[in-house]
């Protein structure tokens, strides 16, 4: 399974550094999102601060769904999925590899997005491991689930509608408790306030994590 | 002198039965495939011959009706009947921002199958140099069926399910497919072409056998003396010299009793 996981892995990120994707077009919209965000709050700085967790998480939800989308069409394109399934490769291998590449792609975009709105919004972070913490199991969190529902509605002609509809809802635990820890990071406060919702992130991940490595070969032999 | 025991089947179909949504695409195919028979799968467009190769792969799932690969159930032992069995479909299978090298590497290790293959299957099928080197987003269609057919190659797996396999590939490239299958064919791997091109894979093949209608209709052996006048069996083994193929005319029952042929040595079993 591991070493599946790995093979995939590297050829989505081996895909991604050719094709560059995430680099020339996610981020850039995640910027302008972050940058759209700003425009309709105004320009009190006060007021982007205080909403920046939010907004930091949201503009993170919607580039989770362009990366997942690339992840899936990936496999779309010249019967590629189908390859991967005569190949015999072990499913949940194949589930987590792909969970590690948007994971990885996450990541890097997120590192973005985190100076955008520190640059942006003048939002200071008075406790970085956090929200360094925060960053890394919501992303665990967003790559399972993004790779589940993209396996889900990876045969349907209407997925690239689908995939947000079915996704976004989901997510909203990662969205509320990303939120919230990153609340507690600027604030200063106890770390014991973040603790909580750090506690439903790792619940979320593992519970997803399960699911994913169970059912996503049944998910790909039917969807 | 004894007549030559059965082979065990590589692939067994019995009244196989496989559903796109409502519509059929097989409709009760019996067909048995000796382990290192070569054949050639016959039938006008829509007939089923690709439905027939992506269920015998698996990658299709029975409605009703049963289902062995090599002995096994390629549901219930996916992973080991798929690491066996070989596809050479209409798509290529490739990742677009992959060199040629790279989609070869990755489809060989994913199955499983030895990497000291290969270079010597790149080498085979000219994927030497620059070329190898290249972007599959800049293949042509048969450079493509080449890398496709590389990786089959390199696989070596012991069923192989040929669909239109000469489609899109130069007089080069179709002789060394042919090559390819009879040294397969000599090595005892079980072949199964789809065709239209029935004058090159008559050649290669141990017998035929025609789908219409999502049914096996009629089965011939080649190389062999035929049995009607122009070598057509129909499978309900009554010898009738030819079965319709397509039409009014075509069988709608499923296909009858087991008829045993003996083509290029082997036992070939057309159920």
């Amino acid at each position: 399974m591991w070493r599946d996981a790995a093979l995939v892995a590297g050829k989505d990120l081996r895909i991604e550094a050719r094709s560059r994707v995430a680099l020339s077009q996610v981020a850039p919209f995640g910027i302008v999102a972050l940058a759209l965000f700003a425009f309709a709050l105004g320009p009190d700085r006060d007021v982007l601060a205080r909403g920046a967790p939010g907004l930091f998480w949201v503009a993170v939800l919607f580039c989770t769904v362009l990366a997942v989308q690339r992840s899936v069409s990936v496999e779309s394109a010249d019967g590629a999925r189908d390859g991967l399934r005569l190949s015999g490769i072990d499913p949940a291998g194949l589930f987590l590899g792909k969970a590690a590449a948007v994971g990885v792609q996450l990541l890097v975009l997120e590192a973005i997005l985190v100076a955008g709105v520190v640059l942006l919004y003048g939002a200071r972070i008075q406790i970085p491991w956090m929200v360094g913490v925060s960053c890394a199991l919501g992303t665990i969190g967003l790559a399972v689930t993004g790779t589940l529902y993209g396996a889900l509605s990876s045969g349907l002609r209407m997925r690239e509608t689908l995939l947000p509809f079915l996704l976004l809802p989901i997510v909203a635990p990662v969205l509320l408790a990303g939120t919230r820890i990153w609340q507690a990071a600027m604030v200063g406060g106890s770390p014991g306030d973040g603790t909580q919702w750090l506690r439903l992130l790792v619940a979320f991940d593992a519970v997803y994590l399960a699911v994913g490595v169970i059912l996503f070969g049944p998910i790909q032999e039917t969807a | 002198m004894a007549p030559a025991a059965p082979s065990p089947s590589a692939v067994s179909l019995r009244g196989a039965v496989a559903l796109s949504g409502r519509f059929p695409l097989l409709a009760g195919v019996d067909l048995e495939v000796a382990v290192g028979e070569t054949v050639l799968v016959e039938g006008p467009n829509g007939a089923g011959k690709t439905s027939l190769l992506r269920v015998c792969a698996g990658l299709v799932p029975l409605a009703s009706g049963r289902l062995t690969v090599l002995g096994l159930d390629p549901v219930r032992r996916r992973t080991a009947v798929r690491r066996r069995v070989g596809l050479l479909s209409h798509a290529s299978h490739l990742y677009d921002d992959l060199t040629v090298l790279e989609n070869v590497r990755f489809a060989v290790r994913a199955s499983g199958g030895d990497p000291a293959r290969i270079a010597p299957a790149c080498d085979r099928w000219g994927l030497t140099g620059r070329l190898a080197r290249t972007p599959a987003l800049k293949l042509s269609a048969g450079q493509r069926r080449r890398v496709a057919l590389a990786v089959l190659t390199a696989r070596w797996p012991e069923v192989w399910l040929l669909d239109e396999p000469h489609a899109g590939l130069d007089v080069a490239a179709r002789a060394l497919l042919d090559e390819a299958v009879a040294e397969a064919s000599a090595a005892r791997v079980t072949i199964l072409i789809a065709s239209h091109e029935s004058g090159v894979v008559e050649q290669l093949a141990d017998r035929a056998v025609t789908v219409t209608g999502g049914r096996v209709t009629a089965g011939r052996v080649l190389g062999a003396p035929a049995s009607g006048e122009d070598g057509t069996r129909s499978t309900d083994g009554s010898g009738a010299a030819s079965v319709p193929t397509d039409g009014p005319g075509a069988p709608d029952g499923p296909t009858g009793g087991t008829d045993v042929a003996h083509g290029r040595g082997r036992v070939a079993h057309v159920a």
